[in-house]
Formats: C-alpha cells, sequence, structure tokens
C-alpha cells in the first residue's frame, strides 16, 4: 500500500499545533509568574500609613515604619528652614539632582510644605539608622565641630545630612536621604506612600 | 534457552543471581548503562591529580543533597522561626550541629572542586571541540550552583544573610524601567520579608536541586559520548585496538573507580579537618554577622558576600556608575559570568593542552588564577583604596583574558602534540 504524504499538509498542521501549543504554554505561564507579585496580604501590609501631626512640636520629629523602612518626620523651626541655604557649598548634591526624591519634593526644602521634612531613615551608604542631631554647633561627643548647621549623623560611618537630609561633602554616604512618596490628607495628617492628588 | 551471543549480566556469579541480572535485563537495560558509563567506558590511561575534582563534585552533590534533606526536617522557612530554628539544629537536634556544618561546609567545598575542576579544563583544553556543549552544561552547572548558594544564604536568616540578599536583590533594580517591578516582583514584597524568604526556601530545596540533577545527568552523558579529555589534550578514539577499544584507554571501573575513592578519602580527611575544627573558617565560610538575626533596621558594618562569589563582586564594584546609573556594574558581572560560554570559541590556539601551549599561553592562564583569586579578595574587603584601583586593574585582566585569547592564542609558539599519550 503507497498512500502518497502530503508533507506540506503535514507540515502546516505541525507548524498550528507548535502555535497554538506555544500560546497555551504563554498563557499557563501567567498565573504562575503572576504568583510572584505582592499578595493580597502584602499590599494591605505595605499599604499607606497615616500620621498625625496635629501634636507634633516645631523643632519634634515622629518616627513610623513603612514597608519594613524606618519614616522620619521633622516639624523644622522657621530658623531651621531659613539654616538651609547657608551651607551649599558644603553639600555634595545640594540640588539634590543625583538623589532619590518624588518630583514635588525636588527644592530648595525638598518638601511638600517647608515645614515638615519627610525622610526615610535609612543611610544611603549601607542602610544604617541616621540618628537627628539638630542643635546647631559642636558636639559633647565631639563628632560634631562648631560649624554644624544641625542635621542628621549616621553612627555607623560617620555620614552627615543637613536638616532636609542632603548629605555633606566628604563623607562615605553617596547621595541625600530618600524621600518617600507623601502627601497631606488635610493640615493635620501626612499619608506616607500617597503622592499628592492620588487615591490611597 | 541461553542466547550465547547475549552480553553477560552486570550480576555474575552463581546460578541464581545470573539469573536474577538476566531477568532484570530483559526488563531494564541495567547491564548496558552499567557497561556505558562505568564498566566499559574507556577513559585515556594518562589522568592525573586535576581530573579527581569532577567525582569529588558529585560527591559533594549528593552530600549536600543528603544533609539538606535532614536539615529542611527540622527548619522553619518563616522570618519569625528561620534563625531560632536553625539555632535549634544546632543545640538541641542529635547530630544537628553535624549535619549543619557539613551542609555549610560542603557549600564552600563545592565551589573550591567546581573552580578546580574549571581550571583543570582551562589547562588541559577540555572545554575545546568536540567538548564544547559538555562545557556549556559544566557552565550551566556553575551558574545553577550560584543561585543555589545564594537562595541558600537567605535561609539561616541571619543579618548578613538579609543584607547580602537585599544587596544582590537590589542589583536587579539597576535595570532601566522596570528595574523597580522586577526587585518587588522578585522579593513579593516591598523588602526582603517573610514572603521572599519563604519563595527562596522553594527554590532552595527543590527547584534548583533538581535543575542540578538535570544538568549533571546531561553533563555526564555528554562526557561519556564524546569520552574523556586527558592532560595531553589529544583524542585517544583515534588510535583503537583490534577490540574497538582506544589503545591508551583504561575501563573507568576498575581502573579509576579506585582512583577515584583514594582521592575522595584525601578530600574527606580535608573536608573532616574545617568541618570539626573550622567549620567557619575564620569568618569565611559562615560570616560572623550571621550570628544574629536579620534585622531590617540594622546594616552590618560591612557587607561582603561569601567568598565565593566575590570576585564578581570586586568587578560588580569595580565599574563606576555613569550616565545616572549603576547598571554598568550590573552588566559587567552578568557579562563576566556569561563570557564563560564562549571560551571553547575564543580559544583558536591549534594544541588543547598548557604542555604544548606557547608561553604566552601559560603565562596569561597564570595570570588569570592568580587575578581571580586577587579579585576574590578585593570583594571581601571594603570599597576604599587599594581595593577600589586593585579592583579595577584585575576586572580589565580579568576580561583581557577571554576577548584577547582568539588574538594571542594564534600568536602563541605551540610545540606539536604527541600521536599517543605520555605519561
Amino acid at each position: 500500500m503507497t498512500e502518497a504524504i502530503d508533507k506540506g499538509r503535514r507540515q502546516l498542521l505541525t507548524a498550528a499545533t507548535t502555535l497554538t501549543g506555544a500560546v497555551g504554554v504563554a498563557f499557563a505561564a501567567v498565573p504562575f509568574l503572576s504568583s510572584w507579585k505582592p499578595s493580597a496580604r502584602a499590599k494591605a501590609e505595605g499599604a499607606p500609613v497615616e500620621i498625625d501631626i496635629s501634636k507634633l512640636e516645631p523643632g519634634g520629629m515622629l518616627k513610623i515604619q513603612w514597608r519594613g523602612k524606618p519614616v522620619l518626620v521633622v516639624r523644622r523651626t522657621a530658623e531651621m528652614v531659613k539654616s538651609l541655604g547657608n551651607h551649599d557649598a558644603r553639600l555634595r548634591d545640594p540640588g539634590s539632582d543625583n538623589s532619590k526624591q518624588p518630583d514635588y519634593a525636588k527644592n530648595a526644602a525638598r518638601a511638600i510644605k517647608p515645614e515638615y521634612l519627610v525622610l526615610l531613615g535609612v543611610c544611603t551608604h549601607l542602610g544604617c539608622l541616621p540618628q537627628n542631631r539638630f542643635a546647631p554647633g559642636a558636639s559633647a561627643d565631639g563628632v560634631l565641630t562648631a560649624d554644624w548647621p544641625g542635621g542628621f549623623f549616621c553612627p555607623c560611618h560617620g555620614s552627615k545630612f543637613d536638616l532636609s537630609g542632603r548629605v555633606f561633602a566628604g563623607v562615605p554616604a553617596p547621595i541625600n536621604l530618600e524621600i518617600p512618596p507623601y502627601s497631606f490628607a488635610d493640615d493635620a495628617h501626612i499619608v506616607i506612600g500617597v503622592d499628592p492628588g492620588k487615591e490611597a | 534457552m541461553v542466547d550465547p551471543n547475549a552480553v553477560t549480566s552486570v550480576m555474575r556469579g552463581p546460578g541464581r543471581l545470573a539469573r536474577l541480572g538476566a531477568w532484570i535485563d530483559e526488563r531494564f537495560p541495567m547491564t548496558q548503562l552499567w557497561n556505558e558509563h562505568v564498566g566499559e567506558y574507556y577513559a585515556p590511561k594518562n589522568f592525573n591529580f586535576w581530573y579527581y575534582f569532577g567525582s569529588i563534585a558529585l560527591f559533594v552533590l549528593v552530600l549536600q543533597i543528603v544533609t539538606g534533606i535532614f536539615l529542611t526536617m527540622s527548619y522553619k522557612p518563616s522570618a519569625a522561626e528561620a534563625f531560632g530554628s536553625v539555632e535549634y539544629i544546632m543545640r538541641d537536634v542529635e547530630w544537628g550541629w553535624l549535619i549543619r556544618y557539613m551542609h555549610s561546609t560542603g557549600a564552600s567545598a563545592f565551589f573550591i572542586v567546581v573552580y578546580l575542576h574549571m581550571f583543570r579544563a582551562l589547562l588541559y583544553g577540555s572545554h575545546r571541540k568536540p567538548r564544547e556543549l559538555l562545557w556549556i552544561f559544566g557552565v550551566l552547572i556553575y551558574l545553577a550552583l550560584m543561585a543555589e548558594a545564594f537562595f541558600g544564604y537567605l535561609l539561616p536568616w541571619g543579618n548578613m544573610s538579609y543584607w547580602g540578599a537585599q544587596v544582590i536583590v537590589s542589583l536587579f533594580g539597576t535595570f532601566p524601567l522596570i528595574g523597580d517591578s522586577l526587585i518587588e516582583w522578585i522579593r513579593g514584597d516591598y523588602f526582603i520579608s517573610d514572603i521572599t524568604l519563604n519563595r527562596f526556601f522553594a527554590l532552595h530545596v527543590v527547584a534548583l536541586p533538581l535543575v542540578l540533577i538535570f544538568l549533571v545527568v546531561a553533563h555526564i552523558l555528554a562526557l561519556h559520548e564524546v569520552g574523556s579529555n586527558n592532560p595531553d589534550g589529544i583524542e585517544i578514539k583515534k588510535h583503537k585496538g583490534l577490540d574497538g577499544h582506544p589503545l591508551d584507554g583504561i575501563t573507568f571501573h576498575p581502573y579509576y573507580t579506585v582512583k577515584d575513592l583514594w582521592g575522595l578519602s584525601v578530600f574527606l580527611v580535608l573536608f573532616a579537618g574545617v568541618v570539626f575544627f573550622a567549620p567557619e573558617m575564620g569568618g569565611l565560610f559562615l560570616e560572623p554577622p550571621n550570628f544574629e538575626p536579620a534585622n531590617p533596621l540594622l546594616t552590618p558594618p560591612h557587607i561582603a558576600p561569601v567568598w565565593y562569589f566575590t570576585p564578581y563582586y570586586a568587578i560588580l564594584r569595580a565599574v563606576p556608575a555613569f550616565m545616572n546609573t549603576q547598571v554598568w556594574g550590573v552588566l559587567a558581572l552578568f557579562a563576566a559570568v556569561l563570557l564563560l560560554f564562549f571560551v571553547p570559541w575564543l580559544d583558536k590556539s591549534p594544541v588543547k593542552s598548557i604542555r604544548y601551549r606557547g608561553p604566552i599561553y601559560k603565562a596569561a592562564l597564570m595570570v588569570f588564577a592568580a587575578n581571580f583569586v586577587m579579585l576574590g579578595y578585593c570583594g571581601l574587603k571594603p570599597a576604599v583604596p587599594p581595593y577600589t584601583k586593585m579592583s579595577v586593574v584585575g576586572t580589565i585582566i580579568y576580561f583581557a583574558f577571554f576577548l584577547l585569547m582568539p588574538w594571542y592564542s594564534r600568536r602563541d609558539r605551540t610545540k606539536p602534540e604527541p600521536t599517543r599519550v605520555t605519561k
């Protein structure tokens, strides 16, 4: 029995089957790959955090946790805000051009409202927690000198940042402290993790 | 009826045993498999010291699987319990400390053995035609091993586990556009968390061991298809005796099974010495910050990967950030590893073995090996002078060794290869 084999037809069917199968595999891969995305629980735990700032005194600081990282909220006094422009020459990145912050915080005070500074309390060198050393001048422990304008000091490797988290030149940290997305829900509440004008 | 032409079963002996062997052979290719891969696998008779590491690597793989299985019986892959469960294994589980130290020392031993095994290939040209695919399977094993080691290092949930993973995962964040969502996808969270630990556990314990075993089988099948190279870098299959077997070949069993067992026993003496007397290896095998639980709010003063990754870590840090991104260092890191795939085609020398190569390749290989060790040393150190400059020089030498190979391997003054193997 010699039946002619239609090779063209066979090739077409093989190609069609392969293609259909590949599309099926691609669709089947979606659930598996998507299962790696942050789960509903992770999203809920990483949800925006609202902070009540009504009881925060001028010159005071609040520390909260958001997505496993410490967020610092500082209510700066008028003098503090005014002092920010006096030491640009000593900073590595005074205009925050190489640093991480939302566009609405890329300004002289690195804030939406100059009075309130919101920062990630994570040193950009190796992720230690910088301390608040808001008092200007030399410190009792000798790590800060008389020309210290007030700011943050990292105890691990001595990185120094000013009162808007901008890094001084000559310390290990490469860029300014990061500013997370945030917005004001009203005059007394800051929401971390939500850009201004967006829903939570 | 007994077929007189049938191959004698590997199960020899008096009556009943031979009959059982024949019974199995009719249903499963037991004798055929044994003969093809062990009993009648002809390997060159001139193997030297450098040829121990393949079988030792196979042994270490088995050791890691066995000790690993027993560790999972007491380990808890959750952020709340992981660190404590490792301490529980170390203190409360009978012989738990031994099993855990065998596993942690085994990880470092695996890399030592694999690095020596790879160096052997570069010495004797074992990656050259017709063994390119064998080499590629080997490089894939090396990649899978690096992934396996990386995922495993997070599991004790010590502070170095945590921050090491943080640094390595962050590497993927440097890719433009997709970077941020890519790391979120890898972590499954907005920071290295319980979720990340759980999935790394699954990859370390199930996925990558399966991949590794598959690749090792492919590696050995490819080896047995083309036959082993040897220190003379010539093909023993070119000279066969009347029986069809290579004149310079001897059967793997009993000749090399016995030789490899001897090599293995020396290895085990050294291995046991480390397990019993220096399991931390002065902070190289188990880093000091890892004796503290993971703390997302406290970075260890100096983050260094485990020693076997440090040459590549030094390359990563040697490439400066420019155009406002650090992605170049990450690309250099990947390029440094991926270059290995192309070595069989970069090497244009007319001879394979170092014995018949000219002075240029001999010098280049020695400089490369010393440079690899130097890069590893730099990667352990903080990124300060003189290590920063040494890393840059080392990175250039690393890439030059491979990228200039087509040029210098051709120019080299080689000696004629012998037709039959020497000693």
